[in-house]
């Protein structure tokens, strides 16, 4: 098991540099010149703007600004030692070149610079991830613990009102876009009801102390649409496959025994259907991820997504690249995780 | 099957076989028995109506707004702005309830009947919903062809040689999703400024991922069984073997994936235009409507203290969700009347 995951580990190397690799050729093929941007001022002399792009290292071509990037060394041709060598950086001269180390690649662990606040990408989105974990978690045991019984219960009662209704419910809630789902909710239960609040994390108040009260208050709205989605497939997969599961020899066996119908549907059935959901975690992790920008942007709710989407609009690049990465880690986490729970509930899967 | 079913099945078996005088039958291909399926399945043929309205309307959209309501969909008029619709009103006023309310409102706008009503700059929300039709429907089916053409071309080839190409293929495909696409998207997209033609191109390029991958299975399955040895013994080539024999025995599979990909790529192009990155104002897409209309949530008529929006929220999102759900009721109804195999799983 341990190996299992370890060689996961590892092959996610090649994959998080294959991501790497593709967002940054997305992100500098863009048109247009990151430097204007900072040296709009017209008494800014033209020398002064090349002295700029030369320190960022953009005057260098593409795959040595991917390298600068991702590693945070600069390499350049001949010995510029003395001219390169500042504060931040230091150089050294090696075989030809002049390596600089200004000390925040990607994979020293900061993400890089962002452009507009010149802190640390790392730290300005570790300061969203709690935001965005506490509604995605949230809607994924929503999603769980609405969605799964839902599907039982329309197996089990096959061909009823009930039955109909939630899958009804299952494809029209996959059909629903998110945003607009949202801005209904806001209308009905914030606006017009005036029950809950329209968005934010919290009541901003001059002490802004820890209320849970008032945190779940705010969870509600956006934690339900962003667990929609969730509780349309899981509802509709394990509709199937308890249909299939109470059609089996074991099952009949112990209906035969005696047994009562909820532990039977429950807890016989149940395990087996549940199989085939664990490869459903992925996707739908991926799911609320990705869903998390929409959500976040509709509900004020101060996560990654809304961070990253503020970024792209400022063209704040190294920011962008930053939270793709992190976002792309918690994919392939969240695929293994997915994995390895399908190991646990069905013993005869073998993880090598 | 209900009680009720098999009594309506067996009756009208037996009104076949009472048709038949001679036992000479006609033959039955596999397309005629997936209409003769499909014929029975009300609910798909609702769906399949649905968005052969739907693309009716977005096809027309210039004669049907000359004719309902005779301004464009750009067409601004600022004294007018959140104007109620005028549809109940107006049947108010013909039916004699309310002899008031239309013609005042008819008055506002100058005689132009607003159906359903005006937006912030007093626009017309019916023109703009047909015109933002047209746009978000022919964006979803252009892009869905590019990515459906894409995917089951990398996806045969990937599935059918195996080997290292699929290693080369796979590892692309994985480290493409394993970026949240509408964060791939989202960069694209916010760096090239896209007109409707390169957010086409945008989202089909990014969405064929899915499609190849499904593809491949599928081709895994369909190159080990007999016909594709009888192909490879009488000396195909590669290039016929896998689009002359293979590629034909998945358009099941494929028509039901494009579907779906429609139905996902009109709300992928809402949610992309909603974050202010898709097609840009004044250009109406359903998406970039509700963009606009959310500035309003909290709008209220100072007279009555109701709010002043609520026409401008529900039918752009209500034309998104009736319209995509309708595609993947048909991906649905599609599988069960295409895929034999399926049939009985449900």
């Amino acid at each position: 098991m341990t190996r299992y995951i370890i060689r996961r580990l590892l092959q996610a190397i090649p994959t998080l540099i294959g991501v790497s690799i593709i967002s940054f050729a997305l992100a500098y093929s863009a048109p247009g010149d990151p430097v204007m941007m900072f040296t709009f001022d017209p008494n800014i002399t033209q020398e002064a703007r090349e002295a700029l792009r030369h320190q960022l290292g953009l005057d260098q071509p593409i795959p040595l600004q991917y390298i600068r990037w991702f590693t945070g060394l600069t390499i350049r041709q001949g010995d510029q030692v003395a001219a390169l060598s500042t504060d931040d950086t230091r150089c050294t001269f090696l075989g030809g070149v002049t390596v600089c180390d200004s000390g925040e690649g990607v994979i020293r662990g900061k993400l890089g610079t962002s452009m507009q606040t010149k802190q640390p990408v790392w730290d300005r989105l570790v300061e969203r991830i709690p935001a965005t974990l506490e509604l995605g978690v949230t809607s994924l045991l929503l999603a769980l613990f609405i969605g799964v019984p839902l599907g039982v219960l329309s197996a089990v009662y096959r061909g009823s009102i009930f039955d109909n209704l939630v899958r009804f419910f299952s494809v029209v809630g996959q059909a629903v876009p998110s945003f607009w789902m949202g801005i209904m909710l806001i209308f009905v239960f914030g606006v017009i009801l005036g029950w809950l609040p329209t968005g934010g994390r919290q009541t901003v108040s001059l002490t802004q102390e820890f209320d849970l009260v008032d945190r779940i208050r705010h969870l509600i709205l956006p934690s339900i649409v962003l667990a929609m989605g969730g509780i349309a497939v899981f509802s509709r997969i394990m509709r199937t496959e308890t249909l299939e599961v109470i059609n089996t020899d074991y099952v009949r066996t112990a209906k035969a025994k005696g047994l009562g119908y909820t532990r039977l549907y429950f807890v016989h059935a149940f395990r087996n259907a549940l199989i085939p959901m664990m490869t459903l975690l992925g996707p739908a992790i991926l799911g609320v991820l990705g869903g998390a920008v929409v959500i976040e942007t509709v509900f004020a709710w101060p996560g990654m997504g809304r961070l990253t989407l503020s970024a792209v609009f400022q063209r704040d690049y190294p920011m962008v690249l930053g939270a793709v990465m992190v976002f792309s880690i918690f994919t392939i986490l969240g695929n293994l995780l997915s994995d390895i729970l399908y190991g646990v509930v069905d013993p005869r899967v073998r993880l090598k | 099957m209900t009680v009720q079913e098999v009594s309506t099945h067996s009756t009208a078996l037996t009104a076949a076989l009472a048709a038949e005088s001679q036992l000479g039958r006609k033959p039955q291909s596999y397309w005629s028995m997936a209409a003769r399926s499909l014929r029975r399945d009300k609910l798909t043929l609702v769906a399949i109506g649905l968005v052969g309205v739907m693309a009716l309307l977005a096809i027309f959209a210039g004669v049907i707004t000359d004719a309902l309501v005779g301004v464009g969909p750009n067409v601004t008029n600022p004294g007018n702005a959140f104007q109620k619709p005028y549809l109940m009103p107006y049947i108010q006023w013909q039916l004699g309830i309310d002899p008031m309310t239309a013609p005042l409102m008819l008055g506002e706008s100058g005689g132009i009947p607003h159906w359903l009503g005006t937006d912030q700059l007093g626009r017309d929300q019916l023109a703009r919903l047909l015109y933002g039709g047209r746009v978000s429907l022919s964006i979803a089916f252009s892009a869905a062809s590019i990515a459906v053409i894409l995917g089951v071309t990398v996806g045969t080839i990937a599935g059918y040689f195996s080997g290292w190409v699929d290693d080369v293929v796979m590892w692309f495909i994985n480290t493409l999703v394993s970026i949240p696409t509408i964060y791939l998207l989202i960069i694209v997209v916010a760096i090239f400024q896209p007109n409707p033609l390169t957010l086409t191109l945008f989202l089909g390029f990014l969405g064929w991922f899915g499609t190849a991958r499904f593809m491949r299975g599928n081709v895994f399955k369909v190159k080990e069984l007999d016909y594709t040895l009888a192909a490879r013994s009488i000396g195909a080539t590669n290039r016929r073997i896998m689009f002359n024999h293979i590629v034909p025995n998945s358009i099941p599979v494929i028509i039901i994936v494009t579907a779906i990909d429609v139905g996902n790529l009109i709300l992928v192009e809402s949610i992309l235009s909603f974050l202010g990155l898709g097609i840009q104002p004044p250009t109406a897409t359903w998406g970039n409507m509700l963009n606009r209309a959310r500035n309003f949530l909290f709008l209220v008529d100072p007279v009555t203290g109701k709010p002043e929006a609520v026409h401008l929220l529900i039918w752009p999102g209500l034309l998104i969700t009736v319209t995509v759900l309708a595609f993947y009721l048909i991906g649905d109804g599609l599988r069960d009347a295409l895929d034999p195999m399926l049939k009985n799983r449900k």
